[in-house]
């Protein structure tokens, strides 16, 4: 299971493998937002939290369908499928380094970001948090869509299009976390729910991954 | 007479089509005659005048709505189970009459929010649910058109409709939690308290009827083509081999 994580972890830190491209198109989007809306600071201060997490979770879908597509493509999926480690632990592995590589520097990139947005002082504790507690939702979500959409030729429409839907109470509860936050009210609800289903989705959802990518590789 | 007998395709085709014409005949009667009993004699609502007589389509599609994605959960879980494969059909056949039924639910509800709320569209947590419900739709029935192996597209579409319906669940009671709504509460419930006045809910009770039978007989009627178009596929490569 180490072996796997690094060598997914290698892979995606060498050349050509896709890191850091996630953190741009974050950095990207929320750079974007304040030309769209315009640069009134009260009103970017109202929305950072959501921007900012509605840019984490693109910024996440957009680095979903190297996460198994690449292992597809060169063959090395059947191999691990006939390896003897499950293939539940295998999905969850995945999902794991997909964290690692996409949803941690997400984190570490988000208040500097909030900054940007002028997000005020009392929110970035809770806009980090939240992050910590939902991407790790957002992962293993966004495997399962990789998983079904795998054996596909133009996946990465559909997949977003399948993936979406199932990111919806995540985000509610994730972002809910971050504005009740910057606006100083209490989180704990949410806060909460946002773990619930964080902890519930990384339980579970690793059975329909693998489920799904058996039914693929048949 | 029991489910599995009509795994086999023959069977179920010469069933549904004896049971067909009694379902289009008994859902169109029962239709149209909830729907002019609810529009032209029921009495106008004191606050609301005659706009409230667009109940008579919104609560019977969007009670289909509903029931659709719940008919292709249980068609879904009974392939997963025991590969019935008419059963497997008829889930897809379902999806695109329950994104129909969304539909009608959503804009009636727009027609109707138009002069009662003064909007057309509020994030209003039924609101809200039905279009994440409508998103859920779009993406069964766009990954059963994106994979060309029928068993392996009804395998991967039924899982994906198993974990939807949790997450769809999930949704529902997120958006409660996210915004509180303008939406009446239930129209029809075991409370009579909230209930609509028994003047209205006589003919709505025909209607949702009439819109049972309908769906009935929509996805008995698909679920027969897709067994033609499927048989024709058989014949199609079998002849391809010969030749």
């Amino acid at each position: 299971m180490i072996a796997l994580l690094l060598r997914d972890l290698k892979l995606a830190f060498r050349a050509g493998g896709g890191f850091g491209l996630g953190l741009a198109f974050f950095l990207i989007v929320t750079v974007m937002v304040p030309f769209s809306v315009g640069p009134q600071s009260e009103l970017l201060a109202r929305i950072a939290p959501g921007v900012l997490w509605l840019g984490a979770l693109l910024a996440c879908l957009l680095s979903l369908d190297r996460l198994l597509a690449l292992d597809w493509e060169d063959g090395s999926l059947d191999l691990l499928a006939t390896a003897p480690l499950p293939l539940e632990s295998t999905v969850t592995i995945k999902a794991l380094a997909h964290w690692i590589t996409t949803g941690l520097p997400l984190i570490m990139a988000a208040p500097v970001l909030g900054v940007l947005l002028n997000l005020p002082v009392q929110g970035f504790q809770w806009l980090v948090i939240s992050l910590l507690l939902g991407t790790p939702a957002l992962s293993v979500i966004g495997t399962f869509g990789a998983a079904l959409t795998v054996g596909l030729k133009r996946g990465g429409l559909l997949m977003s299009l399948l993936v979406m839907p199932l990111y919806v109470p995540t985000l509610i509860f994730g972002s809910e976390v971050a504005r009740r936050g910057a606006e100083g009210m209490a989180v704990q609800t949410p806060l909460l729910l946002l773990a619930g289903i964080s902890a519930a989705s990384i339980a579970l959802l690793p059975f329909a991954s693998a489920a799904v990518l058996r039914v693929n590789l048949r | 007479m029991s489910i599995w007998e009509y795994a086999n395709p023959k069977k179920f085709l010469a069933t549904s089509e004896k049971v067909m014409p009694a379902l289009w005949v008994s859902s169109a009667v029962l239709i149209s005659a909830g729907l002019i009993w609810g529009f032209f004699f029921t009495p106008d609502d004191y606050r609301q005048g005659s706009t409230v007589k667009i109940i008579f389509l919104h609560v019977p599609s969007a009670l289909m709505a509903i029931n659709a994605w719940f008919m292709m959960l249980v068609a879904s879980l009974i392939w997963v189970i025991r590969r019935h494969h008419v059963s497997a059909l008829a889930a897809r056949a379902a999806a695109p009459v329950g994104v129909v039924m969304t539909l009608i639910a959503l804009i009636t509800g727009a027609i109707w929010g138009q002069p009662m709320w003064g909007t057309w569209w509020a994030w209003d947590p039924r609101l809200t649910s039905f279009l994440v419900l409508f998103l859920f739709y779009l993406g069964y029935i766009a990954l059963w058109e994106a994979i060309d192996n029928p068993d392996t597209a009804a395998d991967l579409t039924s899982i994906l409709c198993l974990v939807g319906s949790v997450f769809a669940v999930l949704s529902r009671y997120a958006v409660n939690f996210w915004n509180q709504g303008l939406h009446q509460g239930a129209s029809l419930s075991l409370d009579e308290k909230e209930n609509v006045h028994d003047a209205f809910s006589s003919p709505l009770y025909v209607c949702m009827a009439g819109f049972v039978l309908l769906f009935l007989a929509l996805v008995l009627y698909r679920t027969g083509t897709e067994i033609r178009a499927r048989r024709i596929k058989a014949l199609m490569a079998r002849e391809r081999l010969e030749a």
